[in-house]
């Protein structure tokens, strides 16, 4: 490997690899009840955030979903700060008032997770026409699922961020399924991309969940919107979720798809895969700092307190 | 001399010395800029301040709120409007689960100054979907501010404050009240939050009118004269947060209450005042009070069964007067040209 490529496989790896490890971490603590907050974990999904953060500038901002823990963490967001809002601690990112939710990092340019599909595509949309009308020189990002491209607001969005030509990148998480519903039993035509570029806006996707491929998309998408022409971008993400939509666990015996659908995947586990393109003792220094991170950052959310009774009626207006 | 604008007026002129005072302040609905310019309250903004600062939108309200939340969060300072009431309710989902929550649910982190203006429609046949006052919607969520001004000095002052201010506002405006006329100070100056006006003092019974029933409680007010009762009017100006305060002390001298609601009673502001007065005046015996409001259905159109659909004047008069006497009189009085202003005269 070339320097150059050698010091981005590290970083994607590095990414990657600490998304993993904080949610098998999620897992592995969620049975203690110390985690106050309903967890929808992102594990099999890690290279779609990985990719597309490592192609953002700090001063970029990024919208989510409720499954945001990956996007959070690739964006930059404080770690100790998630893992005590999971907790539901003072020193949360949320002050304990969001949860794994709505995780939010203003300070990293992560400006929030909604619970409701599809809601914030607007505010990542409005964002990037503040963005055009400063003559800025920073991009908004929409991270969203397969089931938000269902939303009446997602033809809204696009027609408006299509419209007026605003220095957004919309990016699809897609993993096949709206909790338990596949998207064949929801979308008329599987295309998302098709429909986006009825709006006007380019778009691609990306089958085979390779985060350098998707790292590669996301930089000159990217690159184009922030130069202000042609507006837009749109990238689909084609993913796997492995585990059930919210919680700790799996949910093949509830029948609705098989371990199978994912054997695919974990062969083209992007963790692994890029642990292997690194020499062993480099990797061993990465993997021991995250695990120190994380030690160090749920010590932190055991560490913090609850917040106080006076937090209750706080910050509901400013 | 103090000089007189109409309600049309005054909000556009509040609109512009906002937009003239703060870069960040932008001004988008349908038809904002087109010819009628939303009945003129935005009339010359366009050409004044750019379409970049002023621009009609696709037909799209959900996502344009959501878009005007992304923008408050980047540091603009939103004004969405909407022609009807009716219509924000394809906003709900922005207003109320992210507008509203945004500040508490990320911790105190962002903030949200957006203002929503949206009209209520009233007369010549505007029905079901161009008359609804749904303000009582939004009184009910916690983080969002609702004022619904009833004079053009108000609807300045507040438009000011609701667009200086850091949180969601919901300004209601009202269709009729756009043709009042009304003393309005040149340059600058706010209608605060949080404070009610005691239009009319009075003595014997207290009139609560919001939004557009302001202007009928106080023609009631002179109704009443007719009959030597003293009504004092109450304009609570912003509905949220309510200066409960004003309305309770009012009571605790008059010991009677009509709160006249622009919009239906079930879950109303009108229920919301009764029941903060219940509870706040536990220590005051025999106090007497009435809702007034929308009939419970959705307003018809033809003028025969309208009529009957909204109180007006002469039905708060009447009601006034039975609260007074203790029991029902059985008086109405006769229509009277001096009290009319100018209605709404369709077609449009």
């Amino acid at each position: 490997m070339k320097r150059d490529e050698l010091e981005l496989t590290v970083r994607l790896y590095r990414s990657l690899r600490r998304i993993r490890r904080v949610e098998e971490e999620i897992v592995r603590v969620y049975p203690s009840d110390s985690i106050k907050s309903p967890v929808h974990l992102s594990i099999g999904q890690e290279a779609v955030a990985t990719g597309v953060c490592e192609a953002l500038e700090p001063r970029d901002v990024v919208f989510g979903s409720y499954r945001g823990h990956a996007m959070y963490l690739a964006k930059g967001g404080s770690l100790p700060r998630m893992i005590a809002e999971l907790y539901g601690k003072a020193d949360g990112c949320a002050r304990g008032k969001g949860g794994s939710m709505h995780l939010v990092d203003v300070e990293r340019g992560v400006m929030g997770t909604s619970a409701v599909v599809g809601t914030t595509i607007p505010n990542a949309v409005g964002y990037a026409y503040a963005l055009k009308h400063r003559r800025e020189n920073r991009i908004a990002v929409s991270f969203h699922g397969d089931g938000a491209t269902e939303e009446g607001v997602f033809a809204e969005s696009l027609n408006f961020a299509a419209l007026k030509q605003l220095p957004i990148l919309f990016v699809c998480e897609n993993n096949g399924y709206a909790i338990h519903t596949h998207q064949s039993r929801r979308q008329a035509t599987l295309d998302i991309c098709t429909r986006v570029r009825a709006y006007g806006i380019p778009a691609e996707t990306i089958e085979d969940g390779d985060v350098f491929r998707i790292f590669q998309a996301a930089r000159a998408a990217a690159a184009a919107v922030r130069s202000g022409s042609p507006g837009p971008r749109y990238i689909e993400c084609i993913t796997s979720r492995w585990l059930e939509h919210v919680g700790p666990g799996e949910d093949f015996e509830l029948g609705f798809r098989s371990r199978e659908e994912t054997e695919a995947w974990r062969k083209n586990d992007q963790v692994a895969r890029l642990g292997g393109m690194l020499p062993a003792p480099q990797r061993s220094v990465i993997d021991e700092a995250i695990e120190a991170e994380i030690a160090e950052a749920f010590a932190f959310a055991e560490a913090s307190p609850f917040p106080p009774a006076g937090e209750l009626l706080m910050h509901l207006y400013r | 001399m103090e000089r007189t604008l109409s309600y049309v007026d005054a909000i556009r002129e509040a609109t512009d010395l906002e937009m003239a005072r703060d870069a960040g302040v932008v001004l988008f609905g349908l038809d904002v800029d087109d010819p009628k310019a939303i009945l003129g309250t935005t009339r010359g903004l366009a050409g004044k301040y750019g379409g970049d600062r002023v621009f009609g939108t696709p037909l799209s309200e959900d996502a344009m709120c959501g878009a005007a939340i992304g923008m408050a969060l980047a540091g603009l300072r939103p004004i969405h409007v909407h022609i009807r009431m009716d219509f924000v309710l394809l906003a709900m989902n922005q207003l109320v689960n992210m507008a509203a929550k945004t500040h508490s649910m990320f911790g105190g982190q962002e903030h949200v100054p957006l203002v929503v203006r949206s009209i209520i429609g009233k007369s010549w046949g505007q029905g079901a979907q161009h008359s609804q006052g749904l303000y009582p919607l939004f009184m009910h969520v916690p983080g969002l501010k609702v004022v619904a001004p009833s004079t053009p000095y108000d609807a300045k002052g507040c438009l000011a404050a609701a667009v200086r201010d850091d949180n969601p506002v919901m300004f209601v405006e009202h269709r009729i009240l756009y043709y009042q006329k009304g003393r309005v100070p040149e340059g600058d100056y706010v209608v605060a939050p949080g404070k009610a006006r005691v239009a009319v003092p009075g003595r014997e019974v207290t009139l609560v009118g919001i939004s557009y029933m302001q202007v009928e409680c106080l023609r009631a007010q002179r109704y009443l004269e007719e009959v030597s009762v003293s009504a004092e009017v109450i304009d609570p100006i912003w509905l949220a947060p309510l200066d409960i305060g004003t309305i309770e002390a009012s009571v605790r001298r008059t010991g009677r209450l009509i709160v006249v609601d622009n919009g239906w009673m079930t879950c109303g502001a009108g229920a919301e005042i009764v029941a903060s007065l219940a509870e706040r005046m536990q220590d005051a015996p025999g106090w007497k009070l009435r809702r007034m409001g929308f009939a419970p259905v959705p307003c018809p159109t033809t003028p025969s069964l309208e009529a009957l659909f909204y109180p007006n004047a002469r039905t708060i008069a009447a009601a006034a007067f039975d609260l007074v006497k203790g029991a029902p009189q059985g008086w109405l009085p006769a229509a009277r040209a001096d009290l009319k202003l100018i209605e709404f005269k369709g077609p449009f």
